[in-house]
């Protein structure tokens, strides 16, 4: 027996993620290698799987079947070994490995393989492995990455775009990279989104309350007054959980403001929402406290009659996660329109954090926190007829109050959960799926065919909107901060990820849609993000702004978004979910994607109810992946 | 970094060794210390990537990343995401390789980590007897020693 080793390597103008991200998926050759004209895997197995089997036929008809038996992360190596082929290619293994050039941020990829081929056919076949596949691939792979190095040259239009993100947008003719500006119409596109006015709103001081009513009084604009953020600024790139679709959060201070008969000030669009909200303000403000949850603190000293206590996590005063201390509270019997709960599940958000410090005013401590729980109902008040004592449900919502074993609130808001949801999952989901909801189908109707940015891919509304958006035949492209969560967001379905820091993210996009960029851009990272999301855009794209985990977005000029001829919009949650109606047709579309699998809650940690300073902590020091969810 | 090494010799060829040793969701079936596990988002268990988060019969939960898995190299490499151990930049290597002389197993186990408490010493020792050294002498004796 003749053993035969074969070994060629190359250097690819690339940094090593970036070529790496390509090398690992098993089952991209055959948008790389020259040779390869299809590839699969065989029982539809992930591209990341050892064991996995990609079944693919050559361009010269060749048929072969190839095991990954090892993938390595770290050290970025893949070994693999042939199954079936029409050569004699007998005991075939080969690694393909990827390390970092420093100098130049390149890298080195070297393939080797060893195999026992009879003695006669050995030097055929050694020249075929080495010239026909591995010089052949290693040559093709620096014809893509040329120029995508970590030296200044830009990306020239010698690249093509991936096969997957190319499929979308084949049909589209590419963009030079001085496309002319031809502001033809000096306006930005709004969606007509129903039932509520349209929420598209630039960061210019343009009060969207005006068309909306006083619900959104201020709502958008908690950082317009100009005030640091010492939370989000201290974190500048945190992802998880940038979204901040609960703008209408300031609406405590603005009460207390318009109770003082409003304040002088130079700010004209606060004096309007501060004028706006003093007229009589919706069910949710009442009860006891700023809107918060009717749940009286035994401290009190007010007992209700036919009240019950329940184990409850309050904010003793604002602070760090130690003020966030166990107590009894008295439920009180719910009164018209309202239901109580006792409730098994809580979901954490990054809302309660805020609301823990003060940072929103949403809770005057001592108040129970949190805004989104699951469980059943113990009694109805007078007029409720669509529940009924036994039933299972959860709610995503202000008035806060969720952190307790059992609270009154509302029935309006409260949704009826499917025998399929169970309880931590609605905890864990409802929320950010709601919320990818209503950004995938009611901001923006993804179709299929688009072409979706996710910023923050990783995170937990970003995962769901990764999943969503591919099963609805999108080509997703997301963005991380890190490889762990590229891998994450490969899995959730990005065609293309692209690691914040490697290179500018729109050069990125543009390069994958052949220059056309993304027809709809969801970002949550504010400040850092939005001038290069813009310049991701295509023509008459839509970026949807949602979050500034990053900082407030700033002001802009509406009339540079004429060259894009851009929309921009600023949703907020509240305006999408106050409709009862819209809000079941909503979770009932959220339900059917958890059950076929489409939207996969991920659940990363459960506490109990009495550990949620633990959970708070971890949120605040980014040590949760997915959802924190709390169990009574 | 702190680092710990645990090695032993399985008497059972690594054909057989290896398959238990290799399902990342296994843990319960052969360490004494792991109650139940399951991998996040339903994904296979031999998906890179993965995560397996399990309890121990303590009571206590860890989520572990599967970063590398070889059946060439009969070699596993997987890092900590959350444990209550207060360890940081933890990455565990177990491996194994045939005994020719006596189709028997060689089995290692090493990990590196960073211990920002300064209790290098006291994690050393745990991990190293509670953790691996246990492990495998558990799964030793269930090969018949």
């Amino acid at each position: 027996m003749t053993v035969v080793r074969v070994r060629r390597s190359a250097v690819i103008d690339a940094p090593v993620a970036t070529v790496w991200a390509l090398l690992r998926d098993f089952n991209a050759h055959d948008r790389w290698h020259p040779a390869v004209a299809t590839s699969r895997m065989e029982g539809s197995r992930p591209v990341d799987q050892v064991g996995g089997v990609r079944a693919f036929r050559l361009k010269d008809g060749a048929f072969l079947r190839e095991r990954l038996i090892g993938l390595d992360d770290r050290a970025r190596r893949l070994t693999y070994c042939i199954l079936d082929a029409p050569l004699r290619l007998d005991g075939y293994v080969a690694t393909l490995t990827a390390t970092p050039v420093t100098d130049g941020d390149r890298t080195f990829v070297e393939w080797e393989s060893r195999f026992d081929p009879p003695a006669a056919e050995a030097g055929r076949l050694l020249r075929l492995v080495a010239d026909e596949i591995y010089e052949a691939g290693l040559a093709a792979l620096q014809r893509r990455f040329a120029g995508a190095g970590g030296g200044a040259r830009p990306a020239t239009a010698a690249t093509r775009p991936t096969a997957a993100i190319g499929a979308a947008t084949a049909a589209l003719r590419p963009l030079t990279a001085a496309e002319p500006q031809h502001p033809a119409f000096e306006t930005v596109r709004t969606e007509a989104a129903p039932p509520v006015a349209p929420v598209t709103q630039t960061a210019v001081a343009v009060p969207n309350s005006a068309a909306t009513g006083l619900r959104d009084a201020g709502a958008a604009r908690p950082w317009d007054d100009g005030e640091p953020s010492p939370q989000w600024e201290a974190r500048p790139g945190r992802e998880e959980d940038g979204m901040d679709v609960f703008t209408v959060v300031r609406r405590a201070e603005i009460e207390a403001t318009a109770v003082s008969g409003g304040r002088s000030t130079d700010d004209g669009p606060r004096t309007l929402a501060v004028a706006r909200s003093a007229e009589p303000l919706p069910e949710q403000g009442r009860g006891e406290g700023q809107g918060q949850g009717r749940a009286a603190l035994p401290s009190s000293g007010r007992p209700v009659a036919g009240a019950i206590e329940a184990a409850a996590i309050v904010v003793s005063r604002h602070g760090g996660p130690e003020v966030l201390v166990p107590a009894t509270v008295s439920v009180p019997p719910p009164g018209p329109g309202e239901v109580r709960l006792r409730q098994t599940a809580i979901g954490i958000n990054y809302i309660d954090v805020y609301c823990r410090t003060g940072y929103f005013d949403l809770l005057t401590p001592p108040a129970v926190p949190g805004m989104e729980a699951a469980g059943v109902v113990v009694d109805v008040g007078p007029g409720v007829t669509h529940f009924a004592p036994g039933d299972r449900v959860a709610y995503a919502c202000p008035p806060v109050g969720a952190y307790a074993a059992a609270r009154t609130m509302d029935a309006a808001l409260v949704l009826k959960l499917p025998a399929a949801i169970d309880d931590e999952t609605a905890a864990a989901v409802l929320l950010k799926g709601l919320t990818a909801e209503f950004l995938l189908h009611r901001v923006h109707a993804v179709r299929a065919g688009e072409v979706v940015v996710v910023h923050a891919a990783a995170g937990g509304v970003g995962l769901m909107l990764c999943q969503w958006a591919s099963a609805l035949g999108a080509a997703v492209i997301g963005t991380v901060s890190t490889d762990e969560k590229a891998a994450l967001a490969r899995r959730a379905g990005c065609d293309l990820v692209v690691v914040h820091g490697r290179e500018p993210f729109s050069e990125a996009v543009l390069r994958a849609t052949g220059g056309r960029g993304a027809d709809v851009i969801y970002d949550a990272i504010g400040r850092d993000s939005f001038t290069a999301s813009v310049a991701a855009l295509a023509v008459r794209g839509h970026l949807v702004s949602f979050g500034q985990a990053s900082g407030p977005v700033g002001a802009h000029d509406i009339g540079a978004f004429a060259s894009k001829s851009a929309t921009i919009s600023r949703p907020n949650y509240g305006h999408y979910t106050s409709d009862p109606e819209e809000l079941r047709a909503m979770a009932a579309r959220l339900f059917a994607a958890i059950a076929a699998g489409t939207v996969q809650p991920m659940i990363g940690a459960r506490l109990p109810l009495a550990a949620a300073a633990e959970a708070h902590a971890r949120l605040e020091a980014r040590a949760t992946v997915g959802s924190t969810v709390l169990t009574v | 970094m702190a680092k710990v090494f645990v090695s032993t010799v399985i008497g059972a060829p690594v054909g057989q060794v290896w398959p238990v040793v290799r399902d990342f969701n296994g843990l319960p079936a052969w360490t004494p210390f792991a109650a139940e596990s399951r991998i996040e988002m339903g994904a296979p268990a031999d998906q890179i990537g993965c995560v397996r988060n399990f309890s121990l019969k303590d009571g206590a939960r860890l989520r572990e990343r599967l970063l590398a898995l070889s059946d060439y190299d009969f070699s596993m490499t997987y890092s900590i995401l959350e444990s209550p151990m207060g360890v940081e930049d933890y990455v565990a290597t177990l491996a194994l390789k045939p005994v020719t002389d006596g189709d028997r197993t060689y089995i290692e186990w090493s990990a590196e980590f960073r211990a920002p408490a300064g209790n290098d010493q006291d994690l050393i020792t745990f991990i190293g007897q509670n953790v691996f050294h246990a492990a495998l002498q558990a799964l030793k004796q269930r090969f018949g020693g």
